[in-house]
């Protein structure tokens, strides 16, 4: 077992310096110097402030904006520095109790039942940037409504903003949310 | 379940079966000594790294040399992080300012990835500093995949050799295998995760004024480099605390892909290497069937119990076209999320792209039991081709019995000492998953952890210790694991499945080495056909399906039938 120990202690010293040090910072390097908007996090800035990730879904409670899923991140919503799902069970009493609350709070806005799944569902991680094309078409109306602008108009927007699979395949039809609020701002302007 | 959902799924299991040969021949250049094309760049810097650390590389080991180098190397590596992660305040790269781990979350973490496991006990981007992710988590998940496949090369010797009494270097196979597989691997898919949006800087985070006015603090790292060498080491533990549900560990569909078959792929190939260093190939695609046979019936299962939808929020109003979208991300829908489900567990990886604990009882059902199989469809690096071997053994016996005659497996015959060792290694998952579950069960401070009472509340547990035991590392999350009791009793079991395991497997290998190889002849039973394929997937169903169809019904099951009766808990 002694003869074990030099080669041991030897190869973890290095092949920390290797592959946690060198591999890592390495790569940080290149990916600074090449792309730098991606490996900085794909932010989005508006009149020179960052005003969040374009992968990063962000809260909406006002009825001027399209709203995103429920998330289930603490102590707010859309807490970007603590990932987290619900991880409620199907059979969960808490699982049922908020969603039912939630078809309420949608139905009272104008959204008609069945919900789609994703609007009352919270995301896996929390941060989820997307919607269903489904339940951004179910705003619509509110939407327009709070910012006196023609369903049509706001409609037209939502459709632009309509992420297809790629090569009809790969990716799940999605509309972003936070660009298309941005989209929505832009349009009043 | 849609025709596009199972094209998705195709186009993955189309692409890692088309460089399971190219990256199979490799890895077997690569572990029998020959040089390869990366030979004129790494081949200074390995003998360099041999003479520093006293390694004469001509020199062979016998299985317990093997396997004691083995064992002293995770103990340093274990003893290294631990250090790492308690003195963490002390350490640079710490921008947060993230005070030491305590200790022990820092026994159940550094267990956890010296043991290729990766369970996550901690949430990454609250817990750990840069250093400790870089320097601590990246380096072992380079080293624990390497000591697996540095494993299983053992014991691939073990078959192709005949009447020898060693198995090999392990300090000259883990060395190769980081060098010449991991890390070039790793470079390139980092590098690719970068260019699909992954973040890969040393910046702790930005903070976001949001459209609405409120303060958004995004955390951001090094993600990209980790992530790249999480899925090939089949490792699983990600930068953030959900893992690859994170848009920043997996922004896009394609990411997704890359993820997938970034894990898919080394474990896939390594089976292919197996065949072409005992001679024969088609051995390495029998193997290969049987594994891709389970995993595609597991990822049948899951899409189409997730595409369901929960039926209880059917009956309060939400419309089940989108399946159950309770823990899943809108861009990776029911189809990419039942597939990375079926594979993570299928594999020893553990990372996941939606919450499992989340799925439905019988989507649920498969991860668990995919894992309860021993993961060898096709199993960690390493570990799942060692584990699929005996699982081989054990199907040649059986045939034996069958027949009336000696059971032998690529001209080695299998005899009392190997059976024995096999049911050694066997039993070791059943013991320690039902045992800590049973007791886990009956304490009440281990209960209070549960985050759904009911059935769902013992899958939990029973996940949690099939996922340790498995070294697996994903969980159904509602468990709070953070306590004394299971940081601790997690720990052991994830110890006992990798160790227990693997040291039976090696004495099987030492012993197997020293007999002679004989030619096949026409009364040897062929183990490279259809008929031992099929024979071989009857021996993995019925050893899981015996030892875990019990606890799977209590848990799984009932909470199938619960929700379909709308009962809550």
């Amino acid at each position: 077992m002694l003869n074990h120990i030099r080669p041991a202690l030897t190869l973890v010293v290095v092949l920390t310096a290797l592959t946690g040090l060198a591999y890592p910072l390495a790569i940080s390097g290149i990916a600074q110097a090449v792309m730098p908007a991606m490996a900085n996090g794909s932010l989005i800035e508006r009149d020179g402030k960052i005003i969040g990730s374009a992968l990063i879904g962000q809260a909406f409670t006002s009825d001027r904006y399209f709203w995103p899923r429920p998330s289930a991140t603490g102590p707010d919503t859309y807490n970007a520095a603590a990932s987290s799902g619900s991880n409620l069970g199907t059979t969960s009493v808490k699982l049922t109790e908020r969603v039912t609350g939630d078809v309420a709070r949608l139905t009272a806005a104008g959204i008609a039942q069945p919900v789609p799944a994703d609007a009352v569902t919270t995301s896996g991680s929390g941060l989820d940037p997307h919607v269903s094309p489904t339940f951004a078409e179910a705003q619509v109306a509110r939407v327009a409504t709070a910012r006196g602008l023609e369903p049509a108009t706001v409609a037209a927007l939502v459709a632009q903003h309509v992420e297809n699979p790629d090569f009809s395949v790969i990716g799940e039809a999605r509309v972003n949310v936070l660009e298309l609020n941005l989209a929505l701002d832009a349009l009043k302007m | 379940m849609t025709i596009v959902g199972w094209l998705q799924i195709s186009l993955l299991f189309l692409a890692v079966l088309f460089v399971i040969k190219p990256l199979g021949l490799y890895m077997a250049r690569v572990f029998s000594g020959e040089r390869t094309f990366l030979s004129p760049v790494l081949g200074r810097l390995e003998r360099d790294l041999y003479r520093v650390s006293g390694i004469n590389p001509e020199k062979e080991q016998s299985w317990l040399g093997y396997t004691l180098a083995m064992l002293a190397f995770s103990l340093t590596g274990f003893l290294a992080l631990y250090a790492m992660l308690r003195l963490q305040a002390y350490l640079p790269l710490n921008p947060q300012g993230f005070p030491g781990v305590p200790s022990d979350l820092a026994f159940n973490t550094a267990v956890s990835f010296v043991t290729n496991t990766n369970w996550q006990n901690y949430g990454g981007e609250s817990t750990l500093s840069h250093f400790s992710q870089m320097a601590g988590l990246t380096v072992q998940n380079f080293l624990s995949a390497a000591t697996g496949m540095a494993l299983a090369v053992a014991i691939t010797r073990a078959f192709a050799r005949s009447k020898v009494a060693t198995l090999g270097n392990f300090w000259v196979d883990m060395t190769k295998a980081t060098l010449y597989v991991l890390l070039p691997l790793a470079i390139v898919v980092a590098l690719a995760f970068v260019a699909m949006g992954l973040p890969q800087t040393l910046d702790a985070s930005v903070t976001a004024t949001t459209l609405e006015g409120a303060n958004q603090v995004i955390s951001l790292g090094p993600v990209a480099s980790q992530e790249a060498i999480k899925q090939l080491g089949t490792n699983g533990g990600g930068f953030f605390n959900v893992n690859a549900a994170h848009p920043f560990e997996n922004p896009t569909a394609w990411s997704n892909y890359l993820n997938i078959f970034a894990m898919l792929s080394i474990s896939a190939a390594l089976v292919y290497s197996f065949g072409q260093m005992v001679g024969n190939r088609r051995q390495g695609w029998a193997l290969i069937s049987a594994m891709a046979f389970l995993l595609i019936a597991g990822v049948a299962v899951t899409y189409w119990a997730e595409a369901q939808g929960n039926t209880i929020l059917t009956a309060i109003g939400v419309d089940p076209a989108l399946g159950n979208m309770e823990g899943k991300e809108v861009r990776f829908g029911q189809a990419m999320t039942a597939l990375y489900a079926a594979v993570t567990t299928g594999l020893s990886d553990g990372g996941v792209n939606g919450m499992l604990g989340s799925l439905t009882g019988l989507g649920g059902l498969v991860p668990m039991f995919l894992m309860q199989l021993g993961e060898v469809l096709p199993g960690g690096v390493g570990s799942g081709l060692y584990g699929m071997l005996v699982f081989a053994l054990l199907a040649v016996f059986v045939a034996g019995l069958m027949v009336g005659r000696t059971p032998e497996f690529l001209g080695k015959k299998i005899e009392g000492r190997e059976m024995k060792f096999a049911m050694l290694a066997v039993l070791i998952l059943p013991l320690v998953i039902l045992g800590f579950t049973a007791v886990s069960a009956m304490l009440p401070f281990a209960v209070a952890s549960v985050g759904t009472a009911g059935p769902h509340g013992l899958s939990e547990i029973l996940y949690a210790y099939t996922s340790a035991a498995g070294n697996n590392g994903s969980a159904f999350g509602g468990l709070t694991g953070n306590t004394v009791w299971y940081n601790t009793t997690l720990g052991i079991a994830m110890l006992l499945g990798r160790f227990a395991y693997v040291v039976p497997v090696m004495a099987i290998a030492g012993s197997l080495a020293a007999k002679v190889k004989s030619p096949a002849s026409a009364g040897t039973f062929p183990t490279d056909g259809p008929l031992f394929v099929g024979l071989l997937i009857g021996i993995i169903l019925i050893l899981g399906g015996l030892q875990f169809l019990p606890a799977l019904v209590l848990g799984p099951v009932v909470e199938h039938f619960a929700m379909l009766a709308g009962q809550t808990f």
